[in-house]
């Protein structure tokens, strides 16, 4: 009986967690101390589910009762589903018994607001005490930070979780008051101003005062969902470029809305999930933390939204055709890493093969560099770019003639649409 | 004249040969495990090793020296890919790096650089892969074991990564390709070989009504955390590829 109910309650609760994207379990480095259980710093997804998203915490809600009803949320107070509310030690047994098979790498905890912020956000904090002090569990735990809680409760969440996000929801403000008109921006803004303040400090202090207790050791993320409201794709990376800079979040995640809901406000029942301009906004996100782009060099007015059809590497490049072409042996990393088809990994390759000779054609092929994208944008030893003197429409006539993309079947339904 | 070589199989004993091609001035062409079978070339010599820890320590050491550590990890790690003909690679790079200038490792433009470049990766990813698929399974007196199959012979990369995150746990990782797996006592990793007579699937079935209990759990999460709409099958096997799937129990039909 017992067991039949933790099943059921396992059930709806991880079913409502599941639209929350975060699977990041890296960038903390909790070591196993006094032989208690577990560490953190391998990033392992130790499964993945049948569309592909890893799993690496046991995500759940400690309950999807909710008080609010934002329109695009399952567990909102409007919708008839099964509700259900797991103990702060159900959700503690859970966690510890699925680390000690190597099912995860450990927990990550949300909820539904009942009653209010702080008697929510107390909760999450005690499952996250408990773990620590009582199990002596160093795996990873992020927590969702309950806007509108007290600094107290965000203070102590900071000393037991690895990570802290608040989910910023809708893009824009305007979407916001359209579909979740109880919530506002500067209630989630607030709870972040406040962590990254304490994340700052501490890290000041443990350079002084090696025994300084970690505070939310891997930081602060945050979620939108994209394609509920109508913002273009640059109203979606200055919001991110913006929380980036003010409040120094590791991670932005970007979340396809999947229809649930039959909201003349919301994309309908049946709708495509914009997996698409998902991943697109993934690797624009990548162009800026880890590319060196400006978030306005890849998105401006006259471009507001990104092309589905080629990454936004190489649009940025077509429509910048004056940089190029780029020379292997002799740029700078900066530029090599810019040309499309070379990646982060290829370039420093390049720049480390490139003291031990010229490099050719086949040396870069053989280094993992994609030729099909290159070849119109690089010099090396023995070449030299090819149509260098054709317009940016036939050059990416070439590129998509003779790429094999994985979304080709996707696109071809999506864009006959039009 | 070239030589055939025989050693112990271990990575001492490849180390103790790649001295001893130098020292004899051999010109190993083919260095095997003793007991294989090759076909002898009809002027070919054969040589025998003899795992020297002083021999293998000055070609470690020389290694060291010369390109540093991450490059003779990067050995180790391609030795332990079990490759038919890795030996010879591993001879070919470690005589360039002992003749080159210093970093000579980074060469990715070198045709035997890239190759031990390409099998060190495919190592790695399967130690990473078995840092995550393994799925322990709580017997009855209290022992959490896991059976595994891996591609390579990564159970030496992974020992260090399960002795420090469940320190506290008693633990038994079996390799079951190649017979042998790693036992945990709370204090040291031990390499342990089960009896012949022990059939390890039946060793796995005796456990407790707690860990039928997770098992079932486990499951239902993995089922539940699942999002229907985005359904993408070859995204699933492309991460978790079948080979993989009889030991995860959140796989099991």
């Amino acid at each position: 009986m017992q067991a039949e109910r933790i099943q059921e309650k396992l059930e709806i609760l991880a079913d409502a967690a599941k639209y929350d994207v975060s699977c990041s379990s890296s960038g903390s480095n909790r070591k196993n101390t006094k032989r208690g259980l577990g560490n953190t710093g391998a990033g392992i997804c130790h499964t993945y589910t049948e569309d592909g998203r890893c799993v690496s915490l046991l995500k759940i809600l400690l309950t999807n009762h909710c008080i609010f009803d934002c329109a695009y949320c399952v567990s909102r107070r409007s919708n008839d589903i099964k509700r259900a509310a797991f103990t702060v030690q159900e959700v503690v047994d859970l966690t510890i018994n699925f680390y000690r098979r190597n099912y995860i790498e450990g927990l990550f905890l949300s909820s539904g607001i009942f009653k209010d912020a702080d008697f929510t956000m107390e909760r999450l904090v005690l499952v996250a005490k408990k773990l620590r002090q009582e199990h002596h569990f160093n795996g990873y735990i992020h927590l969702k930070t309950i806007p509108g809680a007290s600094d107290e409760l965000l203070y102590e969440a900071g000393l037991y979780a690895d990570r802290l996000s608040v989910n910023l929801e809708i893009p824009t403000e305007s979407g916001l008051k359209l579909l979740a008109p109880e919530k506002n921006r500067k209630d989630m803004d607030e709870p972040m101003d406040y962590l990254k303040g304490e994340i700052v400090r501490t890290k000041e202090e443990k350079k002084i005062i090696k025994s300084t207790p970690k505070f939310a050791p891997a930081g602060q993320s945050t979620q939108m969902i994209i394609g509920a409201a109508d913002e273009t794709d640059r109203h979606i990376i200055q919001t991110a470029n913006h929380y980036y800079a003010t409040y120094q979040l590791k991670r932005v995640y970007y979340s396809g809305y999947i229809p649930i809901s039959h909201d003349k406000r919301l994309p309908g029942i049946g709708a495509a999930v914009p997996a698409i301009r998902e991943n697109r906004l993934y690797q624009t996100d990548w162009l800026m933390r880890f590319y060196g782009f400006r978030h306005d060099e890849v998105l401006d007015e006259q471009h507001p939204n990104l092309d589905l059809d080629i990454d936004p590497k190489l649009s940025w490049a077509l429509r910048h055709l004056d940089q190029f072409p780029v020379d292997i042996n002799k740029s700078p990393y900066e530029l090599i890493v810019r040309v499309p088809g070379i990646g982060v990994t290829s370039a420093k390759k390049i720049v480390a093969a490139r003291k031990f000779g010229k490099l050719r054609l086949e040396h870069l092929q053989k280094i993992g560099v994609s030729l099909n994208k290159v070849r119109y944008f690089i010099i090396c030893e023995g070449f030299l770019p090819l149509k260098s003197d054709k317009p940016a429409v036939l050059l990416k006539q070439y590129i998509l003639a003779e790429s094999q993309s994985k979304y080709q079947k996707a696109l071809s339904s999506q864009l006959s649409l039009f | 004249m070239s030589t055939t070589v025989y050693y112990d199989g271990t990575w001492q004993g490849l180390l103790t040969a790649i001295f001893e091609d130098y020292e004899y001035r051999l010109q190993s062409c083919i260095i095997v495990k003793s007991g294989t079978a090759v076909t002898q070339s009809l002027f070919g010599r054969t040589h025998q090793v003899y795992t020297d820890k002083k021999k293998a320590l000055r070609v470690k050491n020389g290694l060291l020296k010369n390109v540093g550590k991450v490059a003779l990890q990067e050995l180790y790690c391609a030795f332990l890919s079990e490759k038919e003909g890795i030996e010879v690679l591993i001879l070919r790079v470690v005589q360039y790096y002992m003749a080159g200038e210093k970093s000579v490792h980074s060469n990715y433009a070198h045709e035997d650089v890239l190759q031990i470049k390409k099998i060190h990766k495919s190592v790695m990813r399967e130690r990473h892969r078995f840092k995550a698929f393994v799925r322990f399974r709580e017997s009855t007196d209290g022992i959490f074991l896991a059976l595994i199959e891996p591609d390579f012979n990564v159970l030496p990369l992974i020992s260090t990564h399960f002795k420090d995150r469940y320190a506290d746990q008693l633990w038994i990782i079996y390799d079951v390709k190649r017979q042998y797996g790693l036992h945990y006592d709370k204090s040291t990793v031990r390499e342990i070989v089960f009896d012949k007579s022990i059939d390890v699937k039946q060793l796995e079935a005796v456990c407790s009504t707690e860990e039928q209990l997770y098992d079932r759990l486990w499951k239902r999460y993995f089922q539940s955390t699942n999002i229907v709409e985005r359904k993408n099958t070859k995204l699933h096997v492309q991460h978790v590829p079948k080979r993989y799937w009889k030991y995860l129990n959140e796989k099991e039909g």
